[in-house]
């Protein structure tokens, strides 16, 4: 059971420091796992950053490699969890001719369907931003794929837990 | 507050004023109590070295002949002494020939901090004269490691590299800094460090699992504890040995656990793993209750994970959370430092004795003695064995002496025969197996602890991968005694080819030097024994001699080392020849 492959989402918070990718990194790395996205930012926390890494390894792996990320010294906390104990979301960017926002009425109701937002419009193209899981992203991409695309590029998965994460808790517990 | 802590602000008060980012350097090592550094100069450290020149009379800096001689006596001397060791090079090739010593403390929980100076900030990322990515190259060998470019960050950092070295698990720190953050000067005033809130490095003992672990243990028929080094750093060897005396259980350890409780102790039963001894490895897979502590399950002491100790109940005693699980799946894991934890269960525990299960340890034993001890220890063919030198050894130490041994046959023999009276005398190389560290570790050790007779056990491969070390030792004149222990071959190497690979031997025999002339070349005293008869006057020679010694033992050329568990064998599967 512990050896099915999964999709987990690892979320790291950590102290600012240059070279931590290069040591998450190459625990990852060290395992022959694929990182399948990465998001860094801030966090709700100030002056904490928070790491978002989509894998697919089986449970077993995953423990092991949060446990090793943990224990490094700039990482406060580090968890992992499947799709159905988080909210997680990706963003795209489709650049298209404007020539065809005018044209096609097919693409004028993808848009409205699809809930996408235009970020800007001008002479020659415009740019259509969608947020939503991976399977919205890539229908509306299938869609508008034959109408021509100039450019496509789609982010890492950011997501928020189900469960509390403590984090601030375990800062304040620190400084007391 | 208490008065100490009191008089620690005080001084740290008074010593504000405005000095050289290189002065802050030499400063921060004297406040974490730094006696000895071990260290190479170059171009991008040299104002460091002129602070070092300044206050040679406070802190002793000893120039070894290779940066990894640096590493490693620095490793040496944290690993007799418990203290953190401290090795320094300049940029590029210096920083990079520190990184063997760097990853072998790494994988041996070595507390070490690594100065490196780098070349200026302005120049970083352009490829300038030996400019290396020093931080980028040892990020995946290093518990923590950091560039910096200012000089009033040095203080706090080095407080941070000092306390993340020795705390928790101890490891391998780098402090890269550059060459105009060396110049630069600023107010220094120093703060040692007690926390870092993003870095737990004891996690809390939970008294439930304590109380769990106690039960498994009372209730146990065959109990067996391994030990490993983390009974050692956790400075936990009373407790240790309250428990194992109250419980009663048969005891073995890991290489690096060694010595932790004495050779001779009655409970101890000897060495798990590869060539460990037969009785524990065979019976890891009989027993009913496998209690860990302070080990990892090297793969070196498990051999194939899905025939280890399947029968038992596993208790992990550890401080390191991310060890729980890795290899081997518990029962129960009692997190924590080992001091703390024991300590904890020992009032859990039964008195007991388990007469019957110790004596089918002490039946195994009588079979190894019979297969393998005897034909070492007391050969009666012409050749000499390594076997007897460590005896010979053992015998005019007393089991006082600490052993510090290369990585090879002689390794495992010197693990498996030396007597241990006292804890942290087996200093060796477990993890990463280095050839060459025996050496510039005696170094090291000899320095921390000019008490203890200091015996170095190399191999004629090995030594030759640091021999210019005896430069390093001459100058300092530090009477350690280097026993080699020459085979004429990559001896360990040999023996898998000779098991593994029909005698195929690749690349494995040398024809080697006159060790003894390039001794003397480096005026330190040396001879050669080639026979039996000449062994024990010259392990007295050596052992008398108020100097630093060298001893050439000639040994059979193709002795094997037994017991011996084959690569993705199972413990129980050992092999008596
Ligand atoms: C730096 C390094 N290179 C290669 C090895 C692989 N290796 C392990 S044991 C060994 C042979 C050691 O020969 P020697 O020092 O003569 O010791 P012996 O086994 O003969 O006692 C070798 C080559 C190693 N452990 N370390
Ligand atoms: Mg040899």
């Amino acid at each position: 059971m512990e050896k099915t492959i999964h999709t987990y989402t690892v979320s790291i918070y950590t102290e600012n420091n240059i070279g931590l990718l290069n040591r998450i990194s190459a625990i990852f790395q060290r395992r022959h796992v694929n990182i399948e996205s990465i998001v860094s930012s801030v966090s709700e926390i100030k002056g904490v950053s928070r790491w978002t890494i989509v894998v697919k390894v089986s449970e077993e792996q995953i423990k092991k490699i949060v446990g090793q990320i943990e224990k490094q010294v700039e990482v406060i906390k580090a968890y992992y969890h499947k799709d159905e104990d988080t909210i997680y979301q990706e963003s795209c960017l489709f650049k298209i001719k404007s020539d065809l926002l005018f044209e096609e009425r097919e693409i004028q109701n993808i848009i409205k369907d699809s809930g996408a937002n235009i970020v800007t419009v001008n002479k020659k193209f415009f740019v259509l931003e969608k947020s939503g899981r991976r399977n919205e992203i890539e229908e509306i991409y299938n869609q508008l794929i034959p109408f021509g695309i100039m450019q496509f590029v789609r982010s890492g998965r950011i997501a928020v837990t189900k469960d509390e994460m403590k984090i601030s808790e375990m800062l304040a517990a620190f400084s007391n | 507050m208490n008065t100490e802590t009191l008089k620690e602000q005080k001084v740290t008060v008074a010593t504000t004023e405005r000095i050289s980012g290189c002065e802050a350097i030499v400063r921060c090592l004297l406040e974490e109590g730094v006696d000895t550094i071990y260290g190479y100069p170059g171009g991008a450290i040299m104002p460091v070295y002129d602070e070092l020149y300044k206050y040679r009379e406070q802190l002793h800096h000893v120039l070894t002949r290779h940066e990894q001689g640096a590493a490693h006596a620095a490793q040496g001397y944290a690993r007799i002494s418990g203290k953190v060791g401290v090795a320094m090079a300049t940029s590029g090739p210096g920083a990079t020939n520190l990184i063997t010593g760097i990853a072998d403390a790494q994988i041996d929980s070595t507390p070490m901090v690594c100065i490196t100076g780098q070349v200026a900030s302005h120049l970083l990322g352009s490829d300038a004269f030996q400019e290396t990515d020093i931080i980028g190259i040892s990020t995946p060998v290093t518990k923590w490691n950091h560039q910096v470019t200012r000089a009033e960050d040095i203080p706090e950092v080095l407080a941070k590299a000092f306390y993340i070295a020795r705390s928790g698990r101890p490891g391998p720190v780098l402090i890269d800094i550059t060459k105009d953050a060396q110049f630069a000067e600023f107010d220094f005033k120093y703060k040692k460090c007690t926390g870092i809130r993003s870095y737990t490095p004891i996690p809390k003992m939970d008294l439930e699992k304590v109380k769990a672990a106690a039960e498994l243990i009372n209730s146990a028929k065959k109990p067996m504890i391994v030990w490993g080094q983390g009974v050692i750093l956790g400075q936990a060897e009373e407790e240790f040995k309250a428990v194992v005396e109250k419980s009663g259980i048969p005891s073995a350890w890991t290489i690096l656990g060694a010595s932790a409780i004495p050779t001779d102790h009655p409970l101890n039963v000897g060495m798990v793993g590869m060539h460990g001894n037969y009785a524990p490895n065979k019976l890891t897979n009989e027993c009913d209750v496998l209690i860990a502590i302070g080990m990892r399950f090297d793969d070196r002491v498990t051999g194939n994970l899905a025939t280890y100790a399947k029968q038992a109940k596993v208790i992990h005693f550890e401080i390191d959370p991310a060890e729980v699980d890795k290899n081997v799946k518990t029962d129960i894991a009692v997190l924590g430092n080992a001091k703390e934890t024991l300590a904890a269960l020992l009032p859990l525990l039964d008195q007991k004795n388990h007469e019957q299960w110790h004596d089918e340890f002490r039946k195994l034993h009588v079979v190894e003695f019979e297969k393998v001890i005897k034909k070492d220890l007391y050969p009666t063919k012409e050749g000499l064995t390594m076997g007897e030198v460590l005896k010979e050894i053992n015998e005019q130490s007393k089991g006082d002496a600490a052993i510090v041994s290369d990585v090879g046959q002689h390794q495992m023999i010197a693990c498996r025969y030396a007597k241990f009276n006292k804890s942290k005398s087996n200093i060796t190389s477990g993890g990463l197996g280095t050839m060459g560290f025996a050496l510039p570790a005696a170094i090291g050790a000899k320095m921390a602890a000019p008490e203890r007779e200091v015996v170095a056990i190399i191999g004629d491969g090995g030594f030759q991968m640091t021999i210019q070390e005896l430069g390093t030792i001459f100058q300092q004149r530090l009477p350690v005694k280097i026993v080699v222990l020459n085979n004429e071959f990559l001896g360990m190497v040999r023996q898998w080819q000779q098991l593994f690979f029909d005698k195929r031997y690749a690349s494995t025999e040398m024809i080697n030097p006159d060790f003894v002339s390039i001794a003397k070349g480096y005026y330190i005293e040396a001879k050669k024994v080639t026979k039996r008869e000449e062994l024990k006057d010259a392990v007295a020679e050596m052992m008398g001699n108020a100097g630093p010694y060298f001893l050439e033992v000639c040994v059979e050329k193709e002795d094997n080392v037994f017991p011996m568990i084959p690569t993705g064998a199972s413990v129980s599967d050992v092999r008596l020849s």
